[in-house]
């Protein structure tokens, strides 16, 4: 395979790199994004008529905003200021129906040192918001379209991991190719990070004892028992059969929660160990390596708290074929299941359906990914990117006021 | 080596995986299991699904059943060797 034989040229280079746009806090971002970010569903209209005004703005609508509270609250704007704070965002406008939330947001994002303005609806209307915003939309775009990627390396890429739509080739071939990449890219000193609480159960003896250490592995199992019992628990009615493991899941063989955290599981390799384990859409404080982060398995929702948290490239290994894609960070389709990967073949970037046949190894495997993304962090639209998979959508811990 | 019609992640695993599209019962299967690069052969009861389980040796009502070495659930039904495991003989044992 191509791939493989490009693959084993950058991982044996040694010293590897990329080409990204280092931002003014130092973080390095693959993608040059100005977007126009809503505080609230209100202001969605507003936000995409100014994305409709200027070309190559990118307008982020999104469901929530109103009369959130505590906890709610916080992974909220932690979510919506993650988002403009990531280093794939070159600038942000944002807008919401009334003024201090939206200071609040512009706010956050300011403390990266990225442009950033706000423009409240109450006491304007969508009209005259939408032309202030537009103009000032416009200058970001011609300031950012400027902006030039430099060389980087390798250990200034943050890369997140969350698969879906599993079925069983996932286990055996995407999922490992990923733990592969990870074995091989962390000890250089990248940033990782993989999650999906709930899709751990039944392999949470292998995952807890995957921590640096027994502080971080018991930490790790507070997080795991709180979903059990807050979430799962609290609010079941059957075995969650069709939901987790999900339709798709069953329809490609995968037959119990146990088997599919297992599979899950093996994005994480055989060497790395996670050194903290952080909230939804905390950003990495403890220095490069691999993180875990406590999300739901949804797709849209983890990746949207994974890109809040700063990372920059997410590998998503997939054997039914899920479509997800996400508005500010590219997602690179993992695929080993060789129907998937022939009635589906739009959707996919890596193929790695030779480790069913046993024609490619997991090291090839593994090396064509590490291909993958740095062609990615270096301007490679992903399928998802082309086929226009811009799926944000906020983690709601329960309902508004 | 002839390409496998089925993979067993673990030598203490009691089922295995189709990776093949279209099989039908009463083939003769070649299994490879991943850990060990061991083969093993295996005639399939059923037209089995690629991506779907295959039981690797009699499975009893009641028996665990064992992927990746570990734990996946257990059987809620029998199956002979070559039989077809998912939803309708196995099933959870959380939630």
């Amino acid at each position: 395979m191509a791939a493989k034989s490009d693959g084993k040229r950058h991982t044996s280079a040694g010293n590897l790199s990329f080409r990204g746009w280092r931002r003014e806090n130092g973080r390095v971002g693959v993608r040059n994004h100005v977007i126009v970010l809503p505080l609230d569903d209100l202001s969605n209209a507003a936000s995409e008529a100014v994305a409709n005004n200027i070309k190559g703005a990118m307008a982020l609508p999104h469901a929530y905003g109103r009369l959130q509270f505590g906890a709610d609250l916080d992974l909220f704007f932690r979510t919506l200021i993650g988002t403009g704070s990531n280093p794939n965002v070159a600038a942000v406008v944002v807008i919401g129906i009334e003024d201090g939330w939206t200071k609040r947001v512009v706010d956050g994002i300011a403390h990266t040192g990225k442009p950033v303005v706000g423009f409240g609806i109450e006491g304007h209307g969508d009209i005259a918001t939408v032309a202030k915003a537009s103009y000032k939309a416009k200058e970001f775009l011609h300031w950012a379209s400027e902006l030039e990627r430099e060389e980087c390396p390798i250990s200034d890429l943050w890369v997140s991991t969350k698969c879906g739509e599993s079925d069983t080739t996932t286990g055996l071939a995407s999922c490992p190719t990923v733990g592969n990449m990870y074995d091989k890219l962390i000890p250089k000193g990248i940033t990782g990070v993989f999650g999906e609480t709930s899709e751990i159960t039944g392999a949470e003896h292998i995952a807890q004892s995957r921590a640096i250490d027994a502080r971080i592995g018991e930490k790790w199992m507070k997080v795991f028992q709180a979903y059990q019992d807050e979430v799962i628990e609290a609010h079941k009615v059957d075995n969650l059969m069709d939901s987790q493991p999900t339709k798709g899941n069953i329809a490609g063989g995968l037959t119990t929660i146990e088997e599919k955290a297992l599979g899950n599981l093996e994005k994480i390799g055989r060497n790395c160990r996670y050194i903290e384990v952080l909230e939804p859409a905390e950003m990495p404080a403890a220095g490069p390596g691999l993180y875990y982060m406590d999300t739901s398995s949804a797709a849209a929702e983890c990746v949207t708290l994974m890109a809040a948290a700063g990372y920059v490239v997410h590998t998503f290994p997939t054997g039914q074929g899920n479509i997800i894609g996400n508005p500010i960070v590219p997602v690179i389709k993992i695929s080993g299941n060789p129907r998937t990967v022939r009635t589906m073949a739009e959707h996919i970037d890596v193929d790695v359906s030779g480790i069913l046949r046993r024609e490619l190894t997991l090291d090839g495997a593994g090396d064509a990914l590490i291909d993958m993304v740095i062609r990615t962090a270096n301007g490679r639209l992903t399928a998802a990117e082309a086929l226009g998979h811009r799926e944000f959508v906020m983690t709601k811990l329960y309902r508004s006021a | 080596m002839a390409t496998p019609h089925f993979l067993v992640h673990s030598p203490k695993d009691n089922v295995g995986v189709v990776v093949v599209e279209g099989l039908r019962a009463g083939t003769d299967m070649l299994g490879v299991i991943t850990a060990t690069d061991k083969t093993l052969t295996l005639q399939a009861s059923n037209d089995i699904p690629i991506g779907h389980k295959v039981a690797l040796k009699p499975l009893k009502k009641g028996d665990t059943v064992i992927k990746y070495g570990e734990d996946i659930g257990r059987m809620t039904a029998d199956a002979a060797a070559g039989e077809h495991v998912h939803v309708q003989n196995l099933k959870t044992n959380r939630w």
